[in-house]
């Protein structure tokens, strides 16, 4: 019961097994500790920041989505727009290619009266001139008498 | 009536057997023994302590701990989250110190809960066998229950406050305090009447931690193994003859089963106690008054 010797022995023990602790046992757990620590709090946070990631990406790609739908209507709106004016165009085209069609038309058809009213005009002149040759049962200078002819042919 | 006697005889002799050091005399003195049995279990607490917290710490891994491991750990930033908020000073020592106290009182307590008779027994019979007399074989296999050791933890302990003391506030400001503490006074005179009264305060304080800390846990561990050998008494040399053995068995049964579950909250709760009044300690020299 009385303390003797081992009292030392235990004490400087204790003070051993303190130091061991101390230099080879402690400071490892603790690395490890805060190693996991410090590991854990990345995961956590790249975690979070994949998730905000996500986030920002899918209001991007609504934003696109949007974008593009009012992009497209814009096309859509100017292609029918083009499309009109394509359609208004030929009909413009159309009606004044027909009006200059008509016109020539009207200006061949004038001019072909016209000369079938000549030649109708030179024959009857002809065929007056034949009548009145007979009537007058005579030759007649058609040299002599071409200013009387001529203006017979204007007078008819 | 004579068979009487020889079994109380039997009874004190076995008791003081069991509360008998295996001794090594090497000086003339009285003080000059050292307890070979308590140095043994000592080491083998110690060294089943280092293995689990410096050899398998050296290999611990900061991916997935194993099971050991997570114990390990467990205990430490128990033992680091009491020091933290004890103990404000900067140290090194102060948390590899608590755990080392609370690891290896533990390890030692446990010793406790072993059969009281089975290494004493097999000591004996080893003993027997190599041609000595197993009479004289004593072993006590719980160090805290040898009063040497938890004084000279509690011992370390105090060398260790006085260091943290001086390093923590210098050794004017730590020795000053010896006279100007506890009592707090105003003007020189009164100072000059008061430190007397200080230095004697201090004094007995610094000489009663040391000794109430080491007979709390040597008291508690002494007294278990006391009821543990108590308990063994029970059926001291009975035979299946009497119907007292059979009575006498039951009860040692239920008193062996129910002492030694609550046991296992003592020595538990001594190691902490021993390491949290350790830790108040060294906070408290390293704290200034």
């Amino acid at each position: 019961m009385t303390p003797n010797l081992t009292l030392v022995i235990q004490g400087l023990a204790f003070f051993a097994v303190v130091w061991l602790v101390m230099k080879f046992g402690w400071p490892h757990i603790i690395a490890a500790i805060e190693d996991r620590q410090n590991k854990i709090a990345e995961g956590l946070s790249a975690a979070e920041k994949a998730r905000k990631d996500l986030a920002d990406a899918d209001a991007r790609v609504a934003d696109e989505i949007r974008k593009a739908r009012v992009e497209a209507a814009a096309i859509i709106d100017k292609a029918n727009q083009q499309a009109t004016q394509i359609v208004d165009k030929a009909r413009q085209d159309a009606v004044v290619e027909a009006t200059k069609q008509k016109a020539i038309a009207a200006a061949d058809i004038e001019a072909q009266a016209h000369k079938a009213r000549e030649e109708l005009r030179g024959k009857v002149v002809a065929l007056a001139m034949a009548g009145a040759e007979k009537i007058l049962k005579r030759e007649i200078d058609a040299n002599a008498h071409k200013a009387l002819i001529d203006q017979l042919v204007t007078e008819i | 009536m004579a068979a009487e006697g020889t079994e109380s005889v039997d009874m004190t002799g076995y008791i003081q057997h069991h509360l008998h050091h295996w001794q090594v005399k090497v000086g003339d003195s009285a003080f000059m023994t050292i307890n070979v049995d308590t140095l043994i279990f000592t080491l083998l607490c110690a060294v089943t302590f280092l293995f689990l917290f410096v050899f398998l710490a050296r290999r611990a891994t900061s991916g997935v701990p194993g099971k050991l491991q997570s114990i390990v750990e467990a205990v430490v930033l128990f033992v680091d989250g009491l020091v933290k908020e004890t103990f404000h000073g900067k140290s090194k020592v102060i948390a590899p110190m608590s755990l080392t106290m609370f690891g290896l009182i533990f390890f030692m307590n446990f010793l406790d809960l072993l059969p009281i008779d089975l290494l004493p027994w097999a000591w004996a019979s080893g003993h027997q066998l190599a041609g000595h007399d197993p009479a004289h074989a004593y072993l006590r296999i719980v160090p805290t229950a040898d009063l040497n050791t938890p004084l000279g933890m509690a011992l370390a302990v105090f060398l260790m406050t006085q260091y943290v003391g001086i390093s923590q506030k210098g050794v004017g400001h730590f020795f000053g305090e010896f006279f100007t503490a506890p009592f707090h006074a105003e003007g020189p005179i009164a100072k000059i009447l008061l430190s007397p009264a200080n230095l004697l305060l201090r004094l007995i304080e610094e000489c009663v931690r040391p000794v109430s800390l080491s007979l709390r846990l040597f008291g508690n561990m002494y007294a278990g193994e006391l009821i543990f050998v108590l308990i063994a008494v029970m059926t001291l040399g009975a035979t299946l003859a009497h119907t007292s053995t059979w009575l006498l068995g039951f009860g040692q049964i239920v008193a062996g089963f129910g002492w030694t579950a609550f046991h296992i909250l003592i020595i538990t709760l001594q190691a902490f106690i021993f390491m949290v009044l350790s830790i108040v300690y060294l906070s408290m020299a390293a704290e200034s008054h």
